[in-house]
């Protein structure tokens, strides 16, 4: 992971903790919190005062205090199904317990706890949806990407069907991909539920794409001298593609992998509302069809949420191609 | 052995939306083994196309290149190239790089242990041995010449493909640079090719001066033999007139017989600058698929 003396932002802290020059460290901070703070601020202000002025028919919309209540109170939500459910299994235990003092024949049985999921356990869902479809996205892209991107015959090939599937909406794919999982994904006892395959499936289908397009950019932009190298040596096709080819392409790859994480997170939260598959999407929906008065600030905290997790998963990828990268100085953004 | 290198009636003919072009025209040469050859000529005679036929990068429209026997139709390590900006993979250390090139050529010949030391001999050789584990980004642009020069000699060639070796170095570098070659000349005596600009240079280190005249149709000019004895020091040559000689001759083929009076209409895009085309492919890929970034 990225090493805490990267951090420019921690900088000035670790700076001013000793002690050197601390009127400079102090101009710092205030360029690297003050000013990002007091964006945030003024955001806040602006919102809780247009929040104020527009009445729905569920009530005002919520302002940030509102939003922050339901948070806790989804919170607490969640630590009292948990501890619902912990009770559920320990009175079974005690229950077995006692039919086999009685009975020592008697073969205990626990029954699954069946409480509805709580907005973290879906939390939870969307996350493992949304890397399921992303791999499988990028065991396909990738080695398609190194194909055509090395090749122009089979650019020319692919280039039409590839430009007429990007710019496709999830909602599109949905009905096709439902119907197709439940054709083909039958089984009595079946490892994941349908829901997930289908999601992770249409999720993968919308994100595919910017990895495909951004690895062959990368693969065809390969150093013409260091193509030449590899020609003079007479490089194996495999030690090419390993040595040559690939670090060259993975700055573009990886532009490629963060913008598709990016859509396929985005996809993901529309793929669940339509589909009702368990995840913050059907989060929202169900919050939207229940109508109560905190929905709205239900839901504005679920927008939240997801705009925070949207915003951990791109970090974690630049993560990991500052680690594979071998150009350490390169300034990713 | 007399002809060891054997370019005989090479012409080249590139396509263009005109119809071909002819950059280089029926060119021929002999080259004994352990010769010091260079090429030099106007931008755009076509120097780099003669060393990318050499190299079995591109090939000849007429015409055949014989080495040590036996024709010239792709690359291969036998025709190492150094390329004018070092072409060392950025992602490798020094001693990395030029692995790569002897695994590819020793690896059924060689141990491990015995690589390792020829890798180490050769670094030593172009005294980059201090640096063996530093990365092309880490070195100045004279070492990592040096690093590409070891991973030419690494390959043990029959000849050595030299593109403008010291083009990209600032002047005192150079000078440094040439004695190194004419030292490491001295101790294996490879044949070579060298492309130059330069007329100091190739004066300096040549057993022969081919002149090229200007294109398109670019073919040998002149033939100048320079029969001054080694070791050859540049500052006493400074002084000698076989030297002063040389040099005019040379200047006087550039600079009066060949004259750039007129622009070349048009250049071919693989000439001088190999990466021209990649570039030119790249964008229209990335125009063609909307860059994301």
């Amino acid at each position: 992971m990225i090493s805490i003396s990267q951090q420019t932002w921690l900088q000035p802290w670790i700076k001013l903790a000793r002690g050197e020059q601390p009127a400079e460290q102090l101009r710092a901070l205030t360029k690297t919190l003050l000013v990002p703070l007091a964006g945030v601020a003024v955001f806040l202000v602006l919102w809780a005062v247009a929040a104020g002025q527009i009445n729905t028919s569920l009530g005002a919309f919520p302002g940030p205090v509102d939003v922050w209540q339901q948070g806790g109170a989804l919170l607490e939500e969640h630590a009292a199904e948990r501890r619902e459910e912990d009770a559920f299994y320990e009175r079974q235990r005690e229950r077995n317990a006692q039919r086999q003092a009685v009975d020592p024949s008697y073969q205990p049985r626990i029954f699954p706890y069946t409480g509805s999921a709580t907005f973290i356990d879906q939390i939870l869902t969307s996350l493992m949806t949304v890397t399921a479809g992303f791999v499988l996205a990028s065991l396909l892209a990738i080695p398609l990407g190194i194909l055509i991107g090395l090749s122009r015959t089979l650019y020319r090939a692919f280039n039409p069907v590839i430009q007429l599937l990007k710019p496709v909406s999830p909602l599109a794919w949905l009905p096709l991909v439902t119907m197709v999982v439940s054709a083909v994904y039958v089984s009595q006892d079946p490892l994941v539920p349908k829901s997930f395959i289908t999601s992770m499936v249409t999720v993968m289908l919308c994100c595919l794409w910017p990895t495909v397009i951004n690895t062959a950019v990368g693969v065809a932009s390969v150093d013409n001298d260091l193509n030449n190298v590899s020609r003079v040596l007479r490089l194996g096709w495999l030690t090419h593609v390993r040595t040559i080819v690939l670090p060259s392409a993975i700055p573009m790859m990886f532009a490629g992998l963060r913008t598709s994480l990016g859509i396929a997170w985005m996809v993901l939260i529309a793929a669940e509302m339509l589909a009702q598959s368990p995840g913050l999407g059907k989060f929202v929906w169900d919050q939207f069809q229940n109508g109560s008065s905190d929905s709205l600030s239900r839901i504005m905290v679920a927008v939240i949420t997801i705009g925070a997790i949207g915003f951990l998963l791109d970090r974690l990828m630049l993560a990991v191609q500052s680690l594979v990268s071998w150009d350490k100085s390169a300034d990713l953004r | 052995m007399s002809h060891y290198l054997d370019i005989s009636k090479i012409s080249i003919d590139f396509p263009t939306p005109e119809g071909p072009f002819r950059a280089l025209d029926e060119l021929s040469l002999r080259i004994k083994k352990g010769e010091f050859v260079s090429l030099i000529g106007h931008s755009g005679c076509g120097k780099s196309t003669v060393l990318n036929i050499l190299a079995g990068l591109l090939q000849a429209t007429e015409g055949g290149v014989a080495l040590d026997g036996k024709e010239v139709n792709e690359p291969g390590p036998d025709r190492a190239v150094v390329f004018q900006n070092h072409s060392l993979l950025p992602w490798l250390t020094a001693f990395e790089n030029v692995q790569l090139a002897v695994r590819q050529v020793f690896r059924d010949s060689m141990s491990k242990a015995e690589m390792r030391d020829w890798i180490q001999q050769n670094l030593k050789l172009v005294h980059m041995e201090h640096a063996m584990h530093k990365r092309p980004d880490e070195l100045s642009g004279g070492m990592k010449q040096r690093v590409g020069i070891a991973r030419a000699l690494a390959m043990r060639p029959k000849v050595l493909l030299m593109d403008e070796p010291f083009g990209a170095l600032d002047a005192l570098t150079r000078a440094h640079m040439q004695d190194s070659l004419m030292e490491i000349q001295r101790d294996l005596n490879n044949t070579v090719v060298m492309i130059t600009h330069d007329v100091d240079e190739a004066v300096l280190l040549s057993d022969r001066i081919v002149m090229m005249t200007n294109g398109p149709a670019a073919t040998i000019g002149e033939v100048l033999n320079i029969d001054l004895p080694r070791p050859r020091n540049r500052v006493t040559l400074a002084e000698n007139s076989d030297y002063n000689h040389f040099r005019q001759q040379v200047l006087s083929f550039l600079y009066e017989k060949q004259r750039k009076v007129v622009e070349i209409p048009r250049e071919p895009a693989v000439d001088e600058d190999d990466a021209a085309p990649a570039r030119g492919k790249v964008a229209g890929l990335v125009d063609r698929l909307g860059r994301r970034a």
